[in-house]
């Protein structure tokens, strides 16, 4: 029998006693997890980041304007020194600004504008007409400024009636999916592990 | 004589090469450089009947005297994008277009180099409405500065933060917050953290521990900043702990793992979900529901919301997380920018009754508006 796969059906199970109580093996396993992932994610960070993104470029090819990001890398350590640790707010802006920035013209495209064009149907058939009335109640539910009552009270009801449909359907599709996760791990314990289904 | 002879037959085989008609090397327009579109137009190049097929490009620096084949087309395609120029550097391309016999036709481009343009003009439509967006923002922003109260509807979720608070205060356990797996990038970590200002706010005053666990350093770096900034404000830096905003992991599972044991062994009284959830939201909300904990999530990641609706007491659906940290405040600021989010979507609404009715009717070139190049 492969050690491996012992030791993966073991730790399965002990993350599985969970659905017990917390208990000893489920504490193991979550630790050992826990430090296989970081220790993995350290070792991805230096091989996927800093070696090909700010060594080799520094180092190797000479560009010097990629000691600027180092700097600022650095400077998050500063948050260890008491008297510098107000430094390493500057790495932290520059991050949520950019992200910021940078988030701003995706949500216009991905989140807009291609929302939009995407609910501009003929309104030819029944199905177009219950999505048009679907995104325009759905607005109206999330119309903040204003009290929902009367005209505005019915097309925020209709609206989280829609929502909620929307709500039971990716449930019930993501549930199936976790069952066909479930049935991977079963078949992984009983045919990989136990051999005693093929 | 005889050299006569051979210069004539080089000059003879040589003379497809010379030729450029009909096929062209351009900068790829609105791109970020190291690109270079190759055009070439089937009814300007003489066939002779050769019934040609495929082309093979290849390409050369200006400096080179050798070529390097760097891929292969259909006849028909008309395009090929060399995605691995160098920015700056001269290339000159060499198309043999060969037919069904195996006869080819050789045609070389003028000298072209790749370069990063800052403006992609197809996308003009997207700076028009940022534009617009910033403009209507700013506008409500100005009104509620100057004093003008904007009214926001109750929203449940939000109403039962305090009470949530509340109920760890008299139970004297803490409160545990997760802002998910987004990184600080995300629209939603940046809510995450305003949402979280508040509440810290008010585990300070109630003095109350906060625990942050986290998998991403940077978030726990910001959120850091963000719990201390408000245990100052209420005038008690000194119950601010920083070891109860820390990382775990990276890993989602590991991530989740970890919160599961950790609500089990501290069992908060109060857990708060504000951020970006993936496959762990059900397992944190069904672990939290066990242990007994009142419950309020946020998210816009849309499959999640259903997870959290059926095992959270109270939800905060997309568009209202994002409310939250105005109705939260009370920050004449953000109340403005929501008034100013109200006012976009009816402009939305209407923009998509007005594109039905066009589609409808069949003006299609409305739609164009909207296209992103």
């Amino acid at each position: 029998m492969d050690i491996g796969i012992t030791i993966a059906a073991i730790l399965t199970l002990a993350i599985y006693s969970f659905l017990y109580k917390d208990n000893p093996f489920y504490k193991t396993a979550e630790h050992i997890l826990l430090g296989v992932s970081v220790g993995y994610f350290v070792v991805i960070t230096i091989t996927n980041t800093l070696i090909p993104k700010l060594f080799i470029p520094i180092f190797i090819e000479g560009k010097l304007i990629y000691i600027i990001p180092g700097v600022l890398g650095l400077m998050m350590f500063l948050r260890f020194h008491r008297r510098s640790a107000q430094f390493s707010r500057i790495p932290l802006s520059i991050i949520i600004g950019v992200g910021a920035g940078a988030a701003i013209p995706a949500y216009m495209q991905a989140q807009l504008l291609a929302q939009i064009k995407a609910t501009m149907l003929p309104l030819t058939n029944l199905s177009n007409i219950i999505i048009i009335a679907a995104v325009l109640t759905v607005l109206v539910f999330f119309y903040f400024s204003r009290e929902h009552k009367g005209v505005m009270g019915f097309g925020a009801k209709a609206g989280i009636y829609f929502l909620m449909l929307f709500f039971g359907s990716t449930f019930g599709y993501t549930v199936m999916a976790r069952v066909s996760l479930l049935i991977g791990r079963m078949q992984f314990l009983l045919h990989n592990w136990l051999g005693l289904i093929n | 004589m005889k050299t006569l002879i051979l210069v004539i037959i080089i000059t003879f085989l040589l003379l497809p090469i010379c030729a450029f008609g009909g096929v062209s090397a351009i900068d790829t327009p609105n791109d970020d450089g190291e690109s270079i579109t190759i055009i070439w137009n089937p009814d300007s190049i003489p066939s002779n009947n050769l019934k040609l097929t495929r082309v093979k490009i290849e390409r050369r620096t200006s400096s080179e005297s050798g070529w390097e084949e760097i891929g292969v087309a259909p006849f028909s395609q008309r395009t090929f994008i060399d995605d691995a120029a160098d920015d700056g550097i001269d290339y000159v391309y060499r198309l043999l277009f060969t037919g069904e016999n195996g006869k080819a036709l050789i045609y070389r481009t003028e000298a072209v180099h790749s370069s990063a343009q800052i403006f992609n003009t197809k996308r003009i439509n997207v700076l028009i409405g940022i534009i617009i967006c910033i403009f209507v923002l700013l506008y409500y922003i100005y009104r509620s500065q100057k004093g003008r109260q904007f009214y926001v509807r109750p929203i449940p979720g939000l109403q039962a933060v305090e009470e949530a608070v509340g109920r760890a205060t008299e139970l004297g356990k803490p409160v545990l917050y997760s802002a998910g797996r987004g990184n600080m990038q995300r629209v939603a970590t940046i809510a995450s953290m305003t949402v979280l200002s508040s509440v810290a706010e008010k585990t300070a005053e109630y003095n109350i521990p906060l625990i942050f666990p986290n998998n991403d350093a940077v978030v726990t770096a910001v959120a850091q900043e963000v719990v201390y900034d408000a245990y100052a404000k209420t005038g008690h830096p000194d119950r601010y702990k920083e070891d109860d905003i820390f990382y775990l992991t990276d890993s989602q599972f590991g991530y989740a793992a970890a919160v599961d044991g950790i609500m089990l062994r501290r069992k908060p009284a109060t857990n708060l979900f504000m951020g970006t959830f993936e496959a762990e939201s059900l397992i944190l909300a069904e672990t939290g529901n066990s242990i007994g904990a009142i419950q309020i999530a946020g998210t816009d990641s849309t499959i999640q919301l259903s997870f959290f609706i059926v095992a959270c007491d109270y939800v905060l659906i997309g568009e209202e997380y994002f409310a939250a940290s105005g109705y939260l405040s009370q920050d004449p600021m953000i109340l403005g920018s929501l008034k100013g989010q109200d006012m976009l979507k009816v402009v939305v609404g209407v923009l998509i009754l007005l594109g039905a009715l066009a589609v409808t009717f069949g003006f299609t070139g409305f739609l164009d508006i909207f296209s992103i190049g």
